[in-house]
């Protein structure tokens, strides 16, 4: 009995070891090529920057510091760094008004897919997976070409008279706001859809037989049943927004930075690769303090209904 | 009564909705339709011509950073997706063992880190080992797309394998077969569309990727969408429109027959 159990657990733990080994060159890459460099992001934000880009091997914690404040070049003393608090407000701002107006625009469109008769649904579905497989890149200059000076928008409005000069939107905030809800809302209409076509409708039935008006059972019945839809798409707008590089490069220009901008500019121009990957590090742990938070709302709910 | 009342009814959602369609697709249309323009502008129309694809075709910057960035999809997706389905079948179909958790986070997290954080560790990595190596070739991009391929090529077959039951490898395994002649007659035509979903996915994120391959580029090493952000600087001419075009028609040919494929898994 003995043997023939140690045997079971000699082969099990031959699986376990197959299982490691197959797994590994996925691993190895990752941590290679994605995982591994992050950690001497965190050293180089030790260090102090050298003359030409990189950095001089020497203990400094100026980089962490120059997050959030300045030194005077005239008498020493620290201030909040004005430049840098703005752009942190500027993508903080810009990310969570992305959120809500792609929940916006999102919610009732992923609502129209689901409640299409089954075979209409994939062609809906499948414009949207379009727009969110093609090109970033392609997207925002496309928005571009609608909002520049001699764009879409413009040219119509002087057509039909109703403006003389063309509206200036492009490098500004408003069009990083168009421009970012326009590329991430089909991120948010995905996981919003999946949650949406598990809805069982005879308990929006019961909501109408308790005389429930439409926008309550909308409230107390459609919305708390794709929450998890919600939370999920939020998550996923929210932090690509925060990180965004291409779409305020290309529409907001040198003055209307973000976050992913600044931190370019410090291995750019700037020279200063040690200011460069603190940004990075707070950059990723505020995103991580999203996704923790995005975690617990999971597990809360796992454990009211368990 | 309950034939009049429709209970998924909600009041203005159908127009928001028809707004949306419309506003994702009015951008994109007018981008390709700038690209058939005659003249000089992007928003000025003149007439259709082929000029600008003409032109597209002949400026040998365009021929290289395309060439360039299918060398680095190719390369990348195809090893990613040999990897991935490794990986997805040492962590499917198992009962919880130690380090199942672990291996799941890890292979998600380029998924979970921005993306710029991941390009600037990049920059910092790979400059150190090109100053130690003095190698500057497409290997950086290579290897730095192959990671962030992993995770969307594993989705779709690791989906796939969590609807395989064991059944049919432990028939082939009680008719004598070895592992590797099971996994190749049995598991492997069983699995094939999850694999060619992944690669597919792997393929698209790879030739789409602007941010980490600006950081990690050499001199001299633009793919197709970092040239395109470079032109953005200058005057635009409806040459990039025809460059976009061109980008666009790929991409939505490879999603399509994606779409299809996962599809057809639902309806099995």
């Amino acid at each position: 009995m003995a043997s023939a159990e140690e045997v079971a657990k000699d082969a099990e733990r031959r699986e376990i070891r197959d299982r490691w080994l197959l797994s590994a060159p996925a691993l190895i890459i990752i941590f290679l090529a994605a995982t591994g460099p992050l950690l001497i992001v965190v050293i180089y934000s030790f260090l102090t920057p050298g003359p030409y880009g990189d950095v001089v091997w020497k203990f400094s914690t100026d980089g962490w510091l120059s997050v959030l404040m300045q030194r005077d070049i005239f008498d020493d003393t620290l201030a909040f760094a004005d430049a840098h608090l703005s752009i942190f407000w500027r993508s903080a701002k810009l990310s969570f008004l992305t959120t809500i107006f792609t929940l916006l625009f999102g919610f009732p469109t992923a609502y129209f897919i689901a409640t299409r008769p089954a075979r209409q649904r994939n062609i809906w579905l499948f414009l949207i997976t379009i727009p969110f497989w093609t090109n970033l890149l392609i997207r925002t200059f496309a928005i571009q070409e609608v909002i520049r000076n001699e764009g879409i928008v413009n040219t119509v409005l002087i057509k039909l008279g109703i403006i003389s000069q063309p509206i200036q939107m492009m490098f500004t905030d408003f069009a990083l706001m168009v421009g970012m809800t326009y590329v991430y809302l089909p991120l948010m209409v995905l996981p919003l859809y999946a949650s949406m076509e598990k809805i069982d409708f005879r308990l929006v039935e019961a909501g109408y037989d308790l005389y429930a008006n439409r926008f309550q059972v909308l409230r107390r019945v459609i919305i708390p049943l794709v929450k998890p839809g919600i939370v999920a798409g939020s998550i996923l707008v929210f932090i690509p927004a925060l990180g965004a590089y291409v779409t305020p490069r290309v529409l907001g220009g040198s003055k209307n930075m973000m976050l992913g901008n600044l931190i370019e500019l410090q291995f750019g121009q700037g020279r200063n690769w040690p200011l460069g990957s603190a940004l990075s590090l707070s950059l990723m742990a505020i995103v991580m303090v999203a996704l923790l938070l995005y975690v617990r709302s999971v597990g809360r709910r796992g454990g009211a209904h368990g | 009564m309950a034939s009049r009342f429709d209970i998924r009814r909600q009041t203005g959602f159908t127009t928001i909705a028809m707004i949306c369609f419309f506003a994702l697709y009015l951008p994109i249309v007018t981008l390709v339709a700038y690209a058939f323009n005659a003249g000089n502008s992007i928003a000025i129309w003149e007439g259709v011509s082929l000029r600008w694809f003409y032109q597209a075709w002949n400026n040998s910057q365009v021929v290289d950073a395309s060439i360039r960035s299918l060398q680095i999809a190719s390369v990348a997706a195809t090893i990613a997706t040999i990897v991935a389905t490794m990986a997805a079948l040492a962590t499917t179909r198992t009962k919880p063992y130690p380090g199942l958790g672990f291996k799941y986070a890890f292979i998600n997290q380029p998924l979970m880190v921005p993306e710029i954080v991941t390009a600037v560790a990049l920059l910092i990595f790979f400059s150190r080992i090109k100053i130690w190596t003095d190698y500057s070739g497409l290997g950086y991009l290579m290897a730095a797309h192959t990671a962030f391929c992993i995770p969307f090529a594993y989705l779709p077959i690791r989906a796939r394998l969590e609807n395989m039951d064991l059944s049919l490898e432990i028939a082939a395994a009680d008719l004598y077969a070895t592992p590797w002649k099971a996994f190749r007659r049995v598991t492997f035509p069983l699995l094939w569309p999850g694999i060619l979903a992944g690669l597919m996915l792997a393929f698209v994120i790879s030739l789409d990727d602007v941010v980490i391959t600006e950081f990690v580029k050499s001199g001299g090493q633009d793919t197709l969408p970092t040239y395109m952000l470079g032109q953005f600087r200058r005057v635009i001419t409806p040459e990039i429109n025809a460059i976009s075009t061109v980008f666009l028609l790929i991409s939505i040919l490879i999603v399509t027959v994606f779409f299809f494929i996962s599809r057809k898994k639902d309806q099995e």
